[in-house]
Order: C-alpha cells, then structure tokens, then sequence
C-alpha cells in the first residue's frame, strides 16, 4: 500500500514528504519575526529607501521561506524549480517596463497640467 | 538499487515504461522515485524525457502551474497599482493612517493588518503540520489541523470584511475618496477582494479535502497527496498576501 516504502531511495518523492515537523516550527516562528519587523518598519517611522528595500527585503526573506519549506520548493527537482521560479523573474521585466510608463505619465501630467 | 524496467535491460525509461504498462503504478512510483541525475543533467533528462517532464505526481504539478498562472494575474494587478500610484499628481492616502484602529485611547497604525498577517501566519503553519501529519496517516490531528487552518482562513476574510465595510462608510469609492488619490479605492478593492476571494475559496476547498481525510477516502485511495496539493494553494494564499501587505498596506 504504501509505495514509496518499496521502491523510494534517496530523496522520496511519490509519498511520504516527511521532514521532521521541528523544521516547520522553526519557519514559522520566523516567519513571525519577519512580519514583526515588516510592520516594526512602519511603526518606527521609517522612511526613503531605508524603509522601502526594508520592506523588500523582509517581504522577500518571508516569500522564500514559504515557497522553499512550507511549498517545499527547496526538496523539489530543479526542472519544477526552474519552471516555476524562472517566469516570475522574467515578470520583472514587466515591472520595469510599468514603472518607466508610469513616470512617463506622471511627468506629462505635469507639464500639461500646471501652468 | 530498487527493481525496476530498466534493471531488465530496457534502454529508455519510455521503453521501460511501454513494458511494465501492466504494472504501472508501482512503475509509475518506481519512476519518480528511482534515482535520476540531479542538477542541470537532470534539468536537461527531465525536459528531454519522452513520458512526463516534472517527477511528481500529476495533481502537483498542476497545482503548481495553477498557482503560476495566478502569480500573473496578482502580479498584474500590484503592478498595474505601482504604475497608477507612480502616475497620480494627487498625493496617495496614507495607509498607516487610513488603516489605523483606535482602540481605547490608543491610536495605533495598521493593527488590523498586522493581525490579519499573524493569523495567516498562523494558517500556513497549521497547514504544513496537517501535511505532515496527513503522510503519516493520524486522521483525527490532520482533520483537525485542516479545519483550524479554514477556520484560520475565515477570520481573515471577516477581519477583511470588517475593513471594507469600515472604509465604505469612510466614503471610499472606487472612484474616489476623502484623503487623496481617486485610484485608491479602485486598487484596494480590487487587491483585497481577489485574494479574499482566493482565502475563501481555498477555505472551501480545505473543508472539503478535511472531510475527505475525516472518511478515510485518502485511506482507500492509498496517498495522502492531495492534502499536500491543498497545501500548496494555501501557501500560495499566504504569499500573495506577504507581497500585498508589504506594496499595499506598507509602502
């Protein structure tokens, strides 16, 4: 019945993800730091860059540590890795493209509208 | 080494499969499980393979590409926010503000939120141990783990709730509001309200595959898998809402 037991070696797969739950514990509870200084950040009045690539980094930090341990990302083979994780990045690019249409926007707004 | 197709001389793991189509799914497992190269050889052999890319069961790989495909579209929308934000000559509303509670005497920023975090947190974490639990077959501790993580999600829809219904009658419109740039009502209700529609979606679906579990159908069915699956999308619910409340509610 139970499959994996008869034929895994190595790193499991078809059954039986088991990691012990401590690592679980452990993410969790970090997560909770993370998103006490994510919100630390806004309490303590932050502000300019300091407060902007801080809010990134605990955002990130806390994205990884679910999509690594608690999606269990990290145990996963790298072609499911590459094939989930790559697009997202190329988003960016997106991101990038937007946010230069937006400044666009905004500075021709300016110079219409304020005379 | 575990017995499998190949060890009986077959070249390819496609004839290898062809050959113990009879026996599939001890195949099937034997397959995913049995050694492959690891690293970008194993990139290259699991791409290149002439019966199935992703050495996973089937649910999971779709769930994950589900879960891609829904990155695209939150994506789009925190994107389509950044540019709006960027473009307005109107000052944006302060979040810190416009989310504060008063509470008691005390006036303090984004509490709301920052209890709308902690219990997702707290969801995902439920979640993981209900996986866990569900490959080692305890029944009881993984139903009860998944309905704590639903009624988790629940409390987070109606803390949700409670937020729109407190900045509805502040007079916050999709097209306008009291403190500053018109698109932040538009933003914030589209935001908010597809992930919620997510949270309670997946609040649905965890009640389901817990009653599932309650039945003994993954019993029968021989894997815990889908429990995983479930969590899966959870997770993806909890990620959303890390990039929400940092871009939205944080910046």
């Amino acid at each position: 019945m139970n499959r994996a037991v008869e034929t895994a070696e190595g790193h499991e797969h078809a059954e039986g993800q088991q990691h012990p739950v401590a690592i679980y514990l452990w993410i969790w509870a970090l997560l909770f730091v993370f998103s006490t200084f994510s919100y630390l950040v806004d309490y303590f009045h932050f502000h300019g860059y300091l407060r902007w690539s801080l809010i990134i980094l605990f955002m990130l930090v806390k994205a990884g540590f679910i999509v690594a341990i608690f999606m269990h990302m990290a145990w996963e083979r790298l072609a499911l890795k590459f094939a989930i994780l790559i697009p997202p990045l190329v988003l960016l690019v997106l991101i990038g493209l937007m946010a230069i249409e937006g400044d666009y926007t905004f500075l021709t707004r300016l110079a219409a509208f304020l005379r | 080494m575990s017995e499998n197709a190949l060890t009986h001389g077959e070249s390819t793991p496609a004839l290898a499969s062809l050959r113990g189509a009879t026996a599939d799914s001890a195949l099937a497992s034997a397959r995913e499980s049995t050694s492959a190269p690891e690293g970008l050889p194993g990139v290259v052999s699991d791409w290149s393979d002439d019966k199935q890319a992703f050495r996973v069961p089937w649910g999971k790989a779709m769930m994950w590409i589900f879960l891609l495909s829904d990155t695209f579209i939150f994506t789009c929308f925190l994107t389509s926010y950044m540019n709006v934000r960027i473009s307005t000559t109107v000052p944006w509303p302060n979040p810190s503000e416009v989310f504060a509670l008063n509470i008691g005497n005390a006036h303090i920023p984004l509490i709301l939120i920052a209890i709308m975090t902690m219990v997702l947190i707290t969801s995902s974490g439920t979640m993981a141990m209900a996986v866990n639990f569900g490959y080692r077959r305890h029944r009881t501790k993984t139903t009860a783990l998944m309905l704590m993580t639903a009624g988790f999600g629940a409390t987070f829809v109606g803390m949700q709730a409670f937020e729109w219904t407190k900045l509805i009658t502040e007079g916050v419109r999709p097209w306008g509001n009291p403190w500053g740039a018109a698109q932040f009502g538009s933003c914030f209700f589209m935001i908010t309200g597809f992930h919620g529609l997510h949270v309670s979606a997946g609040v649905i679906y965890l009640a389901v595959v817990a009653r599932r579990v309650w039945t003994g159908f993954y019993d029968r069915k021989g894997t815990y898998e889908t429990v995983e699956i479930t969590g899966l999308y959870w997770h993806f619910v909890d990620l959303v809402w890390v990039f929400i409340f940092a871009f939205f509610y944080l910046w």
